[in-house]
């Protein structure tokens, strides 16, 4: 212990200090930086994670533009109550396209994790426009303003983006942005649709029930539709994602 | 340099830096602190070999007592299984009219149902099945769209209603009053004739009866009584799926006529287990089933 004892000696020499200080900051600055070096063995490694395609992605920035992350997590934590409510719980993998991640960390309204497929179009949309008229009881905002065009000019600027951060985006999918994005929200698509090839699994058709308009609604309404639906669970090997 | 003193009242040293005459007392830390803090970081290597803690070059450190959360959680899931394993296998294994019949594993089904239609139904069902006026049906009637029998409720939920799964309930209302079909005269009688329908005196002879003779009972069947297997609902009654608050009965029933409005809803089979909607349907099935 007397070592410690003569901490004097360190502090009042300016040379030992300055090691002293580097010393720990090295530290500290390890155990940040080291983990994010094993984040390959940390995403689970499953099958039908696939980018968001152009409708999803914007409608993914509506979802953070309107702050829904302030009331609505996307992450199921591995507890029994909560697997029994929402279904699987959440893995790293199913967020590895995601910048920012949605795993928030307040539930006023339910986890939106595995939303996807749960309720239909028609409800997303009314919920949306004014949540009383479907659930009386809810204390969510309406947000009928979600009604008006969706502006598809940035699209591609985005995927552009989200490319440098390492989202695989092909130069084909950036090209081809608008019309994916116009087609997953027409009529017309269906499930050989070229925003399907892209996009596989993607959900197409007219999400706010006005066909006309590719409103910023059919993008929130495609990108609900779409979380955690991506992974299939039947087929996963559950002894490779435990952690 | 420091000049450390004693300093006789504190019993201390004096850290030997002094400052117009005042000096500093070199305090060491209380014992109680110091142990605590040496115990830490004991406690802290042990808890480096028990607990996965230092990442690896493929991975991580198990640790001794080699925990997982997700590990847990299989293994509380397990235990949670064999505990309803005595309900579960029984409920996979009966037809949902057998639930029906057994007297405890119908109040366990209700039971269960209830909760999970809380989550999964509610949303647009309503609670205890009220439905929204104008898009979801009420399931707390006797009034069925595609059958109200156990095994027609049990076949909705499965595999839903006109969405993606192949075996879903299809089926699509044709748009009249565009093209050649009707035009808005015969339009306006025939809705006012399905109107009568609901009342206890169906207006016989009048120009909408033979237009819905001739274009609406394929379906809807003579009488207005529906066609279950087809989803046609019934309408000779005053139960109007579509019809929204602000609108008047017979507006409704114009708009249905010219621009159909088709509810759909999601499958529930792969999303739920087996047994969960076999609950769910004697639950449904008690609210107001039977038809």
């Amino acid at each position: 212990m007397s070592v410690f004892k003569h901490h004097a000696k360190i502090e009042t020499n300016v040379f030992f200090l300055a090691v002293g200080i580097l010393l720990t900051v090295i530290v500290g600055g390890l155990v940040e930086v080291v983990p994010l070096f094993t984040i390959e063995s940390t995403i689970e490694k499953v099958d039908g994670v696939r980018p968001y395609s152009p409708l999803e992605q914007a409608g993914r920035d509506i979802y953070v533009r309107e702050g829904c992350y302030n009331c609505h997590s996307q992450m199921i934590r591995p507890f029994k109550d909560e697997v029994e409510r929402y279904g699987h719980y959440s893995l790293a993998a199913e967020s590895k396209y995601d910048h920012p991640f949605q795993w928030s960390s307040k539930r006023t309204g339910p986890d939106l994790a595995r939303v996807g497929g749960k309720y239909t179009n028609d409800w997303h949309t009314r919920h949306l426009i004014n949540p009383r008229d479907v659930v009386p009881e809810s204390i969510m905002p309406g947000y009928p303003h979600l009604m008006r065009p969706l502006d598809t000019s940035k699209i591609a600027g985005n995927m552009t983006a989200l490319k440098v951060v390492g989202v695989p985006y092909t130069d084909e999918q950036i090209k081809n942005a608008v019309a994916n994005l116009k087609e997953q929200a027409s009529l017309e698509a269906t499930a050989d649709s070229a925003v399907v090839q892209a996009y596989p699994k993607a959900k197409v058709g007219d999400f706010d029930g006005n066909p006309q308009v590719v409103s910023e609604m059919d993008a929130l309404v495609a990108y609900l539709q779409v979380l955690g639906t991506m992974v299939d669970f039947t087929t996963v090997d559950h002894t490779k994602i435990q952690r | 340099m420091a000049h450390v003193e004693h300093d006789v009242i504190s019993g201390q040293n004096t850290t030997g830096h002094e400052w117009d005459g005042i000096k500093e007392l070199n305090t060491p830390l209380p014992k109680w602190w110091v142990y605590v803090f040496w115990a830490c970081v004991i406690w802290a290597i042990g808890y480096w070999i028990a607990m996965p803690t230092w990442p690896t070059t493929n991975g991580f450190t198990r640790g001794m007592l080699e925990y997982s959360s997700r590990g847990d959680l299989a293994n509380e899931l397990d235990i949670q299984k064999k505990a309803r394993s005595q309900w579960l296998t029984k409920l996979e294994a009966a037809s949902v009219e057998d639930i029906a019949k057994d007297k405890t594993l119908l109040n366990y089904a209700l039971a269960g149902g209830k909760i999970a239609f809380g989550e999964n139904c509610s949303a647009c069902h309503g609670s205890g099945g009220v439905g929204v006026a104008g898009a979801y049906p009420r399931l707390a009637d006797d009034e069925w769209i595609w059958g109200g029998t156990l095994e027609d409720i049990h076949q909705t939920i499965q595999y839903g209603v006109r969405n993606e799964n192949g075996e879903s309930r299809q089926s699509e209302m044709l748009a009249f009053g565009t093209g050649d079909t009707l035009d808005a005269t015969q339009v306006d009688q025939l809705a006012d004739y399905v109107l009568s329908l609901s009342s206890k005196t169906p207006a016989a002879g009048s120009p909408g009866e033979a237009i819905f003779a001739e274009r609406c009972t394929a379906c809807h069947a003579e009488g207005g009584v529906g066609t279950k297997e087809l989803g046609a609902p019934a309408l000779n009654n005053n139960i109007w799926l579509f019809k929204g608050d602000k609108e008047s009965a017979k507006q409704g029933v114009v708009n249905q006529i010219t621009k159909p409005r088709h509810g759909s809803m999601p499958a529930w089979a792969g999303r739920l287990d087996a047994a969960t909607i076999k609950m769910l349907a004697v639950y449904v099935h008690s609210l107001g089933g039977g038809k």
